[in-house]
């Protein structure tokens, strides 16, 4: 492609100014990819030790109750416990059905534009910090495999706003306790706030942002795209904590579920 | 006011180390203010770029105990207790002291292919308040190269100056993208030449910025986006035939030097 011929001249490998050290920064730089590894490590733990128990995943008419996991959500293996399943499910699978799904809530976090900068500062230290050197001798970016993956965020959104449908159908069922009626209990709370996390977290993704409206040249020509994207550019600002909160909310929302359908906690009624 | 040690970097392309300027500081006083008394008490050779001395020329850029800031911007008694380390921009050559050559941004202003509007219309053109607004933010750009001199892409790997436009030809590029009037369409250019995949979205840009510009969320990504929408979406690319909708490209149109 043609670009135009710089007249200024660059020279490549000049001398730089200032000591030769990684960083001259007296602040506290090092504590934000600390306390981001260890929610990261943390949850990465967590989740996969969940994602391999298969069981404890759902609480079902037995308790009067009908509240699932969602690291289990849909589960749609033949295998789920009775209650738990949706119309389909894949007969031949016998490892747990989470399994089958997380693939795609991963997929949506990990190509995420928030989670890439923090894990690239955190675990990569690509850079740990803003003016702390890089710890690696040569940088490629995201322009070779496999980081050029990454450009499949969208995709993964759509995905996402599938399973955001699932859970808030999850949360909406969670409601009806067989043989009690129409009630309210701490786990259609925690449930139902799951959901709107997850909601708000993928409603202010930036590729959210693109297809709804920031793809177009003129805002003026498409009126109503250019509502959305006013709509959706306060909550994009919000990105980064309704990605921690709406990471942390999932894996409470596990562990609640878990020790109800235990037997540990009781699921207690409101009203 | 009690004294304050300044450590300043002295020296040229052949080396150089810092020195210490042990100082009166006056109340109300930013970090430009002491380094022009102490040219003109300690050190008449001490070099640094300024101008404006209100923020708005981006002159005075340098690194202030290890990051890129305006030294006129920069109160001193905002800074921690302690020695204050002034060093040049890290990532461009320097020539002496705390002035360094920054013609790597010069030259990669003049690859921007320019503004093509179509032409102009009985009437003129027209162009509404929202159109005119989302272009207006990047416009604030002093051209202070902060956020150049942050990036880590060209600040750590002086080879990628070769294939790295850098954030503030980004946001150059996305005004033009965002233009309604312009005919361009530059998603190959950013992609194959001017490095957009070797940013990795850690912010640092949008950390620097004097002028407060969201150059990661409102340039950097929807520029992304748009090659995506351009070369890894066959969903847009499907649209795109169906609705017949395509846009002149770059290698089209008339490549002109920036003004």
């Amino acid at each position: 492609m043609a670009v135009s011929e710089s007249s200024t001249k660059v020279v490549l490998g000049g001398a730089r100014g200032g000591p030769d050290v990684a960083t001259l920064r007296q602040d506290r730089w090092w504590l934000q990819p600390v306390i981001t590894v260890s929610v990261l490590t943390a949850f990465v733990i967590y989740s996969t030790w969940a994602a391999f128990q298969n069981k404890f995943y759902y609480v079902g008419a037995g308790v009067h109750r009908d509240l699932i996991s969602p690291f289990y959500s849909p589960c749609l293996a033949s295998s789920c416990v009775a209650g738990s399943k949706i119309g389909f499910a894949f007969n031949g699978w016998t490892l747990s059905p989470a399994l089958l799904i997380l693939i795609f809530p991963l997929g949506f976090r990990l190509t995420c534009y928030y989670y890439r900068r923090s894990y690239y500062r955190a675990f990569w230290w690509s850079p740990p910090a803003c003016a702390v050197a890089d710890s690696h001798e040569t940088y490629s970016g995201e322009t070779r495999f496999p980081l050029i993956m990454q450009n499949m965020h969208r995709y993964f959104f759509y995905a996402g706003l599938v399973f955001n449908t699932l859970l808030t159908y999850d949360a909406i069922r969670a409601f009806r306790q067989p043989g009690l009626g129409f009630g309210v209990t701490i786990g259609t709370i925690v449930l139902s706030i799951n959901a709107v996390l997850l909601w708000s977290y993928s409603l202010s993704c930036h590729a959210c942002r693109h297809l709804c409206g920031g793809g177009v040249r003129s805002f003026s020509k498409h009126p109503i795209r250019y509502r959305f994207w006013k709509m959706l550019t306060p909550l994009n600002a919000k990105h980064m904590n309704l990605a921690w909160a709406s990471l942390i909310f999932v894996a409470l929302t596990d562990v609640y579920v878990r020790l109800v359908a235990s037997g540990a906690l009781t699921d207690y009624k409101l009203f | 006011m009690a004294d304050v040690t300044m450590r300043i970097w002295r020296g040229d392309a052949s080396g150089g180390d810092f020195e210490n300027y042990t100082i009166a500081q006056n109340e109300g006083e930013v970090v430009l203010d002491v380094i022009h008394r102490i040219q003109a008490t300690d050190a008449p050779d001490l070099a640094c770029r300024w101008n404006c001395k209100a923020g708005k020329c981006g002159s005075c850029a340098a690194e202030i105990n290890g990051k890129p800031r305006l030294m006129c911007m920069t109160r001193m008694d905002q800074l921690p207790e302690g020695p204050v380390t002034v060093t040049p921009m890290k990532t461009f050559p320097i020539i002496r002291d705390l002035v360094t050559d920054v013609s790597f941004n010069f030259a990669q202003a003049e690859k921007v292919p320019a503004f093509l509007p179509p032409p102009m219309p009985e009437g003129g053109y027209v162009m509404f308040q929202e159109d005119v607004e989302r272009g207006q933010e990047f416009r604030k750009c002093i051209e202070c190269f902060m956020c150049q001199d942050v990036c880590h892409v060209i600040r750590d790997h002086e080879e990628n100056k070769a294939h790295y436009a850098g954030p503030r030809f980004f946001i150059r590029y996305a005004e033009l993208e965002m233009h309604p009037l312009d005919q361009n369409d530059r998603r190959d250019l950013v992609r194959e030449e001017m490095g957009l995949g070797y940013c990795n979205i850690t912010k640092c840009c949008t950390e620097v910025c004097p002028e407060h510009i969201k150059i990661t969320d409102n340039a950097i990504i929807p520029l992304k986006e748009r090659v995506v929408d351009a070369h890894y979406d066959p969903v847009a690319w499907l649209g795109r035939k169906i609705l017949r909708r395509t846009k002149r490209s770059s290698a089209e149109a008339t490549v002109q030097p920036a003004p």
